[in-house]
């Protein structure tokens, strides 16, 4: 057992795991807001070209996307390097989840707000980016979240395009070693902690955005004059987003 | 909370037991300059096929404030909404001065109004809601002065001692840096007052201010936009149940019902002495609430 989790090979995939996580959630996360913001524009047309990137990308499995990028593009002269091929595959992927998420909750701002920024004569952008998205982002968190640790899992499937990823160098210690079962029990293991880690940053962004909001010194305020055994987890909230 | 609010009423020039209000220091915050009046010509809203507003026709003069009253689902919230252009309009034309707000002079006709038309005109007209709408991505401080730094321009050193003097106004100078959800109703409704006001609008509308209020807070409220209604020139449409609101506030009361006028006088008339059933039967309905 020790020499397996002692392998270099296991810790240098894990890294090339989050290298790769990291670069398609910030791929994501780009596509996300652009083609959530023209999934909810006045215009009809900017509403089409959003409609039609969530449509297309959300049907197709990451995996075809993949292969379509590393096997079929080269055939036409388009090469990619195998982690860029990755990487592209689950950012145009989870970018339309993502695209969904953002225009979902820049809807479920409630009117009034949008009737009061009329009523201040705000121009359309200044309405968005002054009020609706500040509003929304912490809507976004909790979804987000869940798609966050969906393509870290997603990740897996890049070893079939030869990136030497966790799954990828786990299969070499097992042919290696032949103790498979030991191996992706390691493996296994690895992963959960990843998402837990990745958990934690979401919880951590998501408590941050519901400040800014208000809503938690009102809370955790209620509980400090309600005279609870004074905690010190409350003063924790001191230096309020301005 | 709530007694806190209680507390921080802004003492109203009448009454003997507060200190009178700083006249000068409301004078600076109110808008003052020409003020436009408000026509509806004709004036058509259908929502699908009930048709809310059929050839309304109204005046109100500049400066005039009226009061409108009516029953459930008689229109008045609709006439608001047009006039902050929250609603569009389907036929006929509503005029904010010598301007039609829906409309772009073109030719010798009219041509339905572009994003640009509706920036301009909205300039002169403000609103407070039912349920203050204030942003809670903003403290208090930046939601007064949101709009003046980014629509109207000001700078934010003018924005803030405007926000002040508002604030001054309103009882809250101490809330600057308060978030909304930290505010009672009665606080969070003046915020919303001072917040409209800060856009120097020339016309003001008030769709029922206080009835998502606790009862205790209504009349600090009210007090405090009488008084704003009788130091400033502002233009006032206000809706609202409560008659000795709208006696204290009102040059005229407009009755509707099925949006159409039924009958309008001074406040004194219409809740005094109403000639038509329709008002009598309405003002016996809210009186026995
Ligand atoms: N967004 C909307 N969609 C469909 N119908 C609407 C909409 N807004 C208002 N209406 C209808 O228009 C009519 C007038 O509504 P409005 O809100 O102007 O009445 P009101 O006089 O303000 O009533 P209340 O005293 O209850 O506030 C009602 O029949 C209402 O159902
Ligand atoms: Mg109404």
């Amino acid at each position: 057992m020790s020499e397996i989790i002692n392998s270099p090979l296991l810790w240098k995939g894990a890294v090339v795991t989050l290298q790769l996580t990291l670069y398609s959630a910030v791929l994501a996360l780009i596509l996300a807001f652009f083609f959530g913001l023209l999934g909810s524009s006045r215009h009809g047309w900017a509403r089409a070209i959003g409609r039609f990137y969530v449509e297309f990308f959300r049907g197709l499995p990451a995996l075809v996307l993949m292969f379509w990028f590393f096997y079929s593009l080269p055939l036409v002269g388009i090469r990619f390097e195998t982690m860029v091929a990755g990487v592209l595959a689950l950012g145009l992927n989870y970018g339309a989840y993502g695209a969904e998420v953002v225009r979902g909750s820049i809807n479920a701002v409630p009117t009034a707000q949008y009737e009061a920024t009329v009523a201040l004569n705000m121009l359309p952008r200044q309405r968005m980016w002054r009020v609706l998205l500040p509003q929304a982002v912490p809507l976004m968190l909790p979804p987000f979240g869940n798609l966050l640790i969906e393509l870290l899992k997603a990740t897996a499937i890049v070893s079939l395009i030869t990136i030497s990823d966790l799954m990828f160098r786990a299969q070499q210690l097992r042919a290696s070693t032949g103790k498979g079962t030991e191996v992706f029990l390691v493996v296994l293991v690895m992963y959960f902690v990843m998402a837990q880690i990745l958990q934690l940053l979401i919880r951590y962004l998501e408590r941050r955005s519901e400040r800014i909001l208000g809503r938690r010194p009102r809370r955790r305020a209620a509980t400090a004059i309600a005279g609870t055994t004074g905690t010190g987890s409350l003063s924790g909230v001191g230096g309020e987003g301005s | 909370m709530p007694s806190s609010d209680t507390m921080s009423e802004v003492p109203t020039p009448e009454d003997p037991q507060g200190a009178p209000m700083d006249k000068t220091a409301a004078d600076g915050a109110l808008p003052h300059g020409s003020t436009p009046g408000i026509r509806f010509e004709k004036v058509v809203k259908r929502f699908g096929d009930n048709i809310v507003l059929r050839e309304l026709n109204f005046t109100v003069a500049p400066g005039e404030r009226v009061t409108l009253i009516g029953p459930s689902g008689s229109g008045k919230t609709t006439i608001l909404r047009l006039l902050m252009t929250l609603e569009k309009l389907d036929d006929g034309v509503i005029w904010i001065g010598d301007r039609p707000l829906w409309h772009m002079p073109r030719g010798d006709g009219l041509a339905p109004a572009n994003e640009k038309h509706l920036h301009e005109m909205r300039k002169q007209v403000g609103m407070v809601f039912q349920q203050f709408n204030l942003f809670p991505n903003m403290n208090v401080l930046r939601n007064l002065i949101e709009g003046p730094v980014r629509v109207l321009g000001l700078s934010k050193d003018e924005a803030v001692e405007r926000a002040r003097e508002l604030l001054d106004m309103v009882g809250l100078v101490d809330k600057i840096d308060a978030h909304p959800t930290q505010l009672s109703g009665g606080q969070q409704q003046r915020v919303a007052i001072a917040r409209a006001l800060a856009m120097q609008p020339k016309v003001l509308l008030l769709d029922e201010v206080t009835s998502a209020l606790d009862p205790e807070l209504v009349v600090g409220v009210q007090d405090l936009l009488r008084d704003i209604a009788r130091a400033s020139d502002l233009t006032l449409l206000c809706v609202t149940h409560e008659m000795h609101f709208a006696k204290d506030i009102s040059d005229r009361v407009l009755m509707f019902d099925k949006g159409q006028i039924v009958e309008e006088g001074p406040p004194e008339q219409i809740f005094g002495e109403p000639t038509e059933q329709r008002t009598r039967d309405f003002l016996q309905a809210i009186l026995a609430t």
